[in-house]
């Protein structure tokens, strides 16, 4: 590929090359303070490529490839570049890990200890991780939590924070001295800005944690909190897990561990800043 | 007559959660999520084959069976063996 980039989040190694030079420069901006991969070598690659030679110049559409691939995935237009090369790395976790059990969750982290935060596109896991990560906390990751089936202990998947829609400009007054990407608008998902994860987030990369509690929030509903039964947590972590199925009995034992070790809550809630108290009070009453 | 026997305990993997119980299935790596009465009835079930009323006595001596019936009892088997967890021979 004519031009590449190599970086570490949290334990895994990627390469990302491109027929194109603006999603490689972007990538390596963002992610400027970040690690290579151990020793050099990526655990996944991806490629950003012109399906024929002339789309490289003439109406360019970057499609996705690598060691993971929908096959017949849309193309997106070269503007989203930077969104491609995201969405590949993601692809390759979702289809190729094989050595953590994937949960479709932000994390946070305080004293030695995790919050997990899941559920669907729009319920406000990537907003509340951001949000907590500019007060205090420690950011794991926005989009997937690795559990560890030997130890049972979260490591971190710190990568670009995807900020969709209205929750961007609750960041940016959050976080008003953070780095933010370009603001890529008409996307599949509506508007999204990057944030990038700050320097504490960054640097405490490859320090797992021990999970506490596990949240399913749920934006735009009227205030209400209950707790959940684990064998209910524990389908909806299957449901949220891209590669519990693969893992076999590994990933049975690591799941079981977690819902049978770790309080579990539904949080409903009509805006952040309730949102973030009843995270807060959660938290002090799993301590 | 219709003997059911479980499968090898050895290819469970069995976790009483709270309501549910989780069963992994080593031979097939599925994750099955039940409720009362299939642990119930794949532990009287043992490593034995049983016909439908030897399995219906059986759960009688160990729990108290209200409305003992065959034909609810056959329909659970029936799912049971076509999730892979029974065998009718």
């Amino acid at each position: 590929m004519r031009y590449a980039t190599s970086l570490r989040i949290g334990p895994v190694g990627f390469r990302v090359g491109s027929d194109w030079r603006a999603p490689v420069e972007a990538l390596r901006r963002l992610y400027a303070d970040y690690p290579q991969p151990e020793d050099g070598i990526p655990d996944f690659n991806v490629h950003l490529f012109a399906a024929r030679p002339w789309r490289r110049m003439i109406r360019p559409a970057v499609h996705i490839g690598g060691d993971f691939v929908i096959p017949d995935a849309a193309p997106l237009p070269l503007s989203l570049g930077l969104l491609a090369a995201e969405m590949g790395m993601n692809l390759q976790m979702a289809l190729g890990q094989r050595r953590w059990l994937l949960l479709h969750a932000s994390a946070v982290e305080r004293d030695g200890r995790a919050l997990l935060m899941t559920g669907i596109s729009g319920a406000g896991k990537s907003t509340l991780a951001a949000l907590l990560m500019t007060r205090g906390w420690r950011l794991m990751g926005d989009e997937f939590a690795l559990l560890d089936p030997t130890t049972g202990l979260v490591h971190a998947f710190p990568r670009l924070i995807s900020l969709k829609n209205e929750a961007i400009a609750v960041a940016e007054r959050a976080a008003p001295q953070g780095r933010f990407g370009p603001l890529l608008k008409d996307t599949p998902k509506g508007d999204i800005r990057h944030l990038v994860p700050d320097a504490r987030a960054i640097a405490a990369m490859g320090a797992p944690a021990r999970p506490a509690l596990i949240l399913f929030p749920r934006y735009g509903f009227a205030a209400a909190e209950r707790e959940m039964l684990p064998s209910e947590c524990f389908v909806r972590l299957t449901q949220a897990s891209t590669n519990y199925v693969a893992l076999g009995e590994r990933g049975f034992d690591a799941l079981t561990g977690l819902v049978q070790n770790v309080p579990a809550r539904a949080l409903d809630y009509p805006d952040t800043e309730t949102a973030l108290a009843e995270v807060e009070r959660l938290w002090e009453s799993v301590k | 007559m219709t003997r059911y026997r479980a499968a090898p305990v050895a290819t469970l993997r069995v976790v009483p959660l709270d309501v549910l119980t989780l069963i992994f299935h080593r031979a097939s790596g599925i994750t099955h999520v039940v409720d009362s009465p299939v642990p119930e009835i794949l532990e009287a079930l043992g490593d034995e084959a049983l016909g439908l009323d030897a399995l219906l006595a059986r759960l009688g001596e160990r729990f108290d069976l209200a409305d003992a019936d065959p034909a609810a009892l056959a329909s659970r088997l029936d799912e049971l063996a076509a999730a892979g967890l029974v065998e009718r021979l």
